[in-house]
């Protein structure tokens, strides 16, 4: 099967892989470009844990064919702290206890991030209806919109 | 023995060890790992839920470029029959053997017939659908009643039914019986001024951790093996590797990755000796991941139950009988948590007379493993529902009937042993005094209240305080970290040396690296794992004493720990200056060698978990969908290392519950196939569906544990269903005995009701 260059920025870094025409954006950020802070949960789109930004818009990017990225910019996970300094979103999952196990946490942060962007201020609801379609089966997602308040205020340069 | 002290760092909301790679993306769970010239391992799957395999057909696919080597059941060794010990669920070997690849017979759809490993996935893909497998499709059996009735088609010919008092005189599905008893129930119920029964029914739920199974199995031309691997016990994925393979222990080395959720789940392998096959047959590294659908039809999810409860109980709420019958779903192979269902189903109760009965059943499902306080969650959905309707008929307060019947220190439990220290009475009162429990209902809301219970288990743990030249520590241990134990390690070396938290760093360590452990599972690594990194402190502790003492040139009786610094005991020889943890390091050359600490132990005294759980919920009478609006979860922690985490096990287990209260359930067709193997129709909780799940810790120290430690990882998943349940009869007034309580099932019972 004759493969795909594709140019994409990934992360701020411009990026030029092949792929096959069937490869989902998941499996060459993970098994092409080693980028493995993106989880597969269920290669679906119902558990969020492959959440990226594509441009500034929040997708699963397994229901995304990696071909689809050229020319586009990708944000992952490894993206979201830049430098020595946790993002805000970050340090508050950590404080707040909002991970267990872990393997959701990416794709949290990432569609938290997606929210905040827009939303600076959002309610318990809209944090809760954002995050729907992000799976956690360890927390109970308390800690976790505890968090992302928290990290809202912080953005905004309120104190908590 | 539980010490009454103030601590330093026990109790505080430290940041996890581990909790950077996590929110960063750097942390390497099951799927992340990969080797040079790795090949890509995947299984071929019965689409029949009963059948005999008749003939397998691979030469096409082994002709396919780029495929390395196929696996059949041929592959595998034959295994005796021997119990699995050691870890969370029950079983056999023989079985595990079968169940990991077929070999004459499939026993559910899904289940593993064989395996390819390719240069990449879609060529791996394409093997599979090129080999050909005849099948003699049999009856599948898929439900309780149908697997128990007189003339059911059998899923092993050659199964008697274990534990009756006589061996049948023919084979059944029925794998195993359990009695329990004590005095005379026709007594106890004669006593009884009212006497409740009731039937109720749980459906077939997974665990639904995130993370898909995923392993890497390198094994070299000598037979040494390595294992990459997300699993809650790396020794065990190493000794059932070892008894599936025919390979010595020695030889295999297993080294676990983070893990993404396991609930039980994870305490078994699947790929693990599949991926040893293909790589011992194609000489290269071989990676295996299951997809999602292969999560759900091949893994283990929990029993499905068929549940009797009776009570008798006097006007005041007295009971006086209790008996239960209790069938449990196993899967295609026995070993269903019926035992551990069977002794949770009244511990929480002050019983004269009772008889439990427990059934371990086979049916053409997947085999069971274990899901959080395995087998308790459904058998006393059953005991609190009805508990909650016989305390309307008595109008008594839904607590105060409980607590008229509570278990507490010196109590004999159902089960057997007598309590030590327990808080159930403690939770009940609390529930009593808790805001929510009088909060204002509205319209179509109701409240409902259940009760909690899980053993916890010690079992074998071990582990190792290195002190660093600097005085800093790492401790190493082989419990898998699964919800944020390391810094409960951390904190509990930290408060026994007396160094600050940020100073001690906690390594997960392999199979050759760390001594034996069993799995992180039972709610024990706090615990258990827990005592043996105090142990090794306190082995630090000593060898410090007797270096100072050496250095001071006093007895080392003289010699007292304080604050992280050796110190003489006060009036002797006043003129030394204590010696830092970090000063005896640094010294450490000339005082005998590295400071090197162990402990190894089999934890003794887990100390029982209750809890009380409420829920508030509203039921749309248009649409039967029930919301969650309010939900408390009390419970006894014994002493919460790490508050946080305690609430977030607390939160989690709460919602798992709720999941399985309202939504989760396994869907199969007529045929044996399951029509939902994804998380958009396995409707698992979304944030969206929940409000804050509220948390009390209620502290009643178990004596078996320095701090009074008592685990609390399962207690959380045992009250909600009943809660919820309770709830939602209180809001309709009609009792829905069967779960989910979806809503279709809670639309037909309001039709029916008002028809």
């Amino acid at each position: 099967m004759s493969k795909t260059r594709v140019e994409t920025k990934i992360n701020g870094e411009q990026m030029e892989f092949l792929c096959e025409p069937q490869q989902s954006m998941l499996d060459v950020l993970r098994d092409t470009l080693r980028l493995t802070g993106t989880k597969e949960g269920c290669a679906t789109g119902d558990c969020g844990a492959c959440s990226v930004l594509l441009d500034s818009r929040l997708i699963c990017s397994c229901l995304m064919l990696a071909v689809e990225s050229n020319g586009r910019q990708i944000t992952t996970i490894e993206g979201i702290s830049r430098g020595e300094t946790l993002h805000p979103i970050q340090q508050k999952f950590l404080q707040h206890a909002a991970l267990q196990c872990g393997i959701c946490t990416p794709g949290f942060v990432v569609a938290a991030k997606a929210l905040l962007d827009e939303n600076p201020n959002p309610t318990e609801e809209e944090i809760r209806y954002h995050l729907a379609g992000n799976l956690c089966r360890c927390t109970g997602y308390d800690k976790i919109i505890r968090a992302v308040q928290d990290a809202a205020q912080t953005m905004r340069g309120e104190a908590s | 023995m539980s010490e009454a002290r103030d601590y330093k760092v026990i109790g505080t909301r430290v940041i996890r060890p581990d909790g950077v790679d996590k929110v960063t993306g750097r942390a390497n769970f099951g799927a992340d790992f990969s080797l040079p010239g790795m090949l890509y391992g995947k299984v071929l799957r019965s689409p029949h839920a009963h059948a005999r395999i008749k003939k397998i057909d691979t030469a096409a696919a082994s002709k396919i470029e780029g495929v390395y080597a196929i696996a059949t059941g041929a592959d595998f060794p034959k295994v005796g029959h021997e119990e699995i010990t050691g870890g969370e669920g029950a079983g056999d070997f023989a079985d595990l053997a079968t169940n990991v690849m077929a070999r004459d017979k499939v026993v559910y759809h899904g289940h593993a017939v064989a395996a390819v490993a390719a240069i990449s996935s879609a060529i791996a893909d394409a093997a599979l659908a090129a080999i050909k497998v005849e099948y003699e499709v049999l009856t599948p059996v898929m439900d309780l009643d149908a697997a128990m009735a007189d003339n059911a088609t059998l899923i092993d010919e050659r199964l008697f039914t274990a534990g009756l008092p006589q061996k049948p005189t023919k084979p059944s599905n029925v794998a195993a019986y359990m009695e329990f008893k004590r005095g005379d129930i026709a007594q106890g119920f004669a006593e009884a001024d009212v006497v409740v029964e009731g039937t109720y029914r749980t459906p077939t739920v997974h665990q639904g951790y995130i993370e898909p199974h995923a392993c890497v199995a390198s094994i070299n031309q000598g037979g040494q093996a390595t294992i990459w691997c997300c699993t809650q016990g790396h020794f065990d994925v190493r000794s059932m590797t070892s008894k599936v393979l025919g390979l010595n222990v020695a030889d295999i080395r297993v080294i676990p990755s983070e893990i993404g959720g396991g609930f039980g789940g994870k305490t078994t392998v699947y790929l693990e000796p599949v991926a040893m096959v293909l790589s011992k047959k194609s000489g290269r590294p071989v990676k295996m991941t299951m997809t999602r659908d292969e999560v759900f039809r091949a893994s283990g999810p929990a029993s499905a139950t068929k549940c009797t409860i009776k009570i008798g109980a006097k006007k005041d709420g007295t009971f006086t009988a209790m008996s239960a019958w209790l069938a449990y779903e196993a899967g295609g192979y026995k070993g269903s948590s019926m035992a551990p269902g069977a002794m949770c189903v009244f511990a929480p109760y002050v019983v004269p007379h009772f008889l439990i009965q427990g059934y371990d059943v086979l049916v053409n499902k997947p085999k069971v493993a274990a899901y959080r306080a395995p087998g308790a969650p459904q058998s006393m959905y059953a005991c609190e529902s009805l508990i909650d309707d016989l305390a309307r008929q008595l109008k008594i307060d839904p607590i105060e009937l409980r607590l008229k019947n509570a278990v507490s220190a010196g109590s004999q439990a159902a089960y057997g042993p007598k309590f030590n220290a327990i808080g159930f009475k403690e939770c009940l009162e609390a529930a009593k005094k808790h805001p929510n429990y009088s909060a204002k209902l509205g319209p179509n809301e109701g409240r409902g209240l259940a009760a909690g219970f899980w053993f916890n288990a010690g079992m074998q743990s071990s582990a190792e305080v290195h002190i660093n030249e600097n005085g800093t520590v790492t401790v190493v241990e082989g419990s898998p970290d699964i919800g944020g134990s390391r810094a409960s390690m951390a904190l509990m070396a930290a408060e026994e040396l007396g160094v600050p938290y940020e100073q001690v760093r906690v390594l997960v360590a392999d199979t050759e690296s760390a001594g034996y452990n069993n799995v992180t599972g039972g709610s024990r690594v706090t615990f258990a794992t827990g005592m043996a990194v105090i142990q090794a402190s306190r082995d630090i502790i000593a060898q410090c004493k007797q270096r100072a003492a050496a250095t001071w040139g006093i007895e080392e009786e003289l010699v007292e720990w304080q604050d992280g610094q050796a110190i003489p005991k006060p009036g002797v020889n006043a003129d030394v200056k204590p010696l830092s943890l970090a000063q005896i390091a640094a010294n450490s050359g000339r005082t005998g060698g590295p400071l090197l600490g162990r402990a190894s132990l089999n934890a003794r005294g887990p100390g029982p978990g209750f809890s009380i759980n409420m829920a508030d919920v509203r039921v749309d009478p248009e649409t039967g969908k029930v919301d969650v609006l309010r939900f408390t979860a009390i419970q006894d922690a014994g002493k919460a290392i790490h508050p946080a985490y305690v609430e977030g096990q607390m939160q989690g287990g709460a919602v798992q519950g709720i999941g399985w209260a309202l939504n989760e359930e396994y869907i199969y067709d007529a045929k044996g196939v399951m029509q939902n193997a994804g998380f958009l129709d396995y409707r698992m909780p979304v944030a969206s569906d929940l409000p804050m799940i509220d948390t009390w810790i209620i502290e009643v120290a178990n004596p078996s544990h320095p701090y009074g430690v008592r685990g609390v990882g399962e207690v959380p998943i045992v009250a909600p269903l009943a809660a919820v349940a309770n709830a939602v009869r209180a809001a309709t007034g009609i009792r829905i005995p069967d779960l989910p309580l979806s809503p279709p099932r809670i639309l037909a019972a309001l039709e029916a009701a008002k028809a």
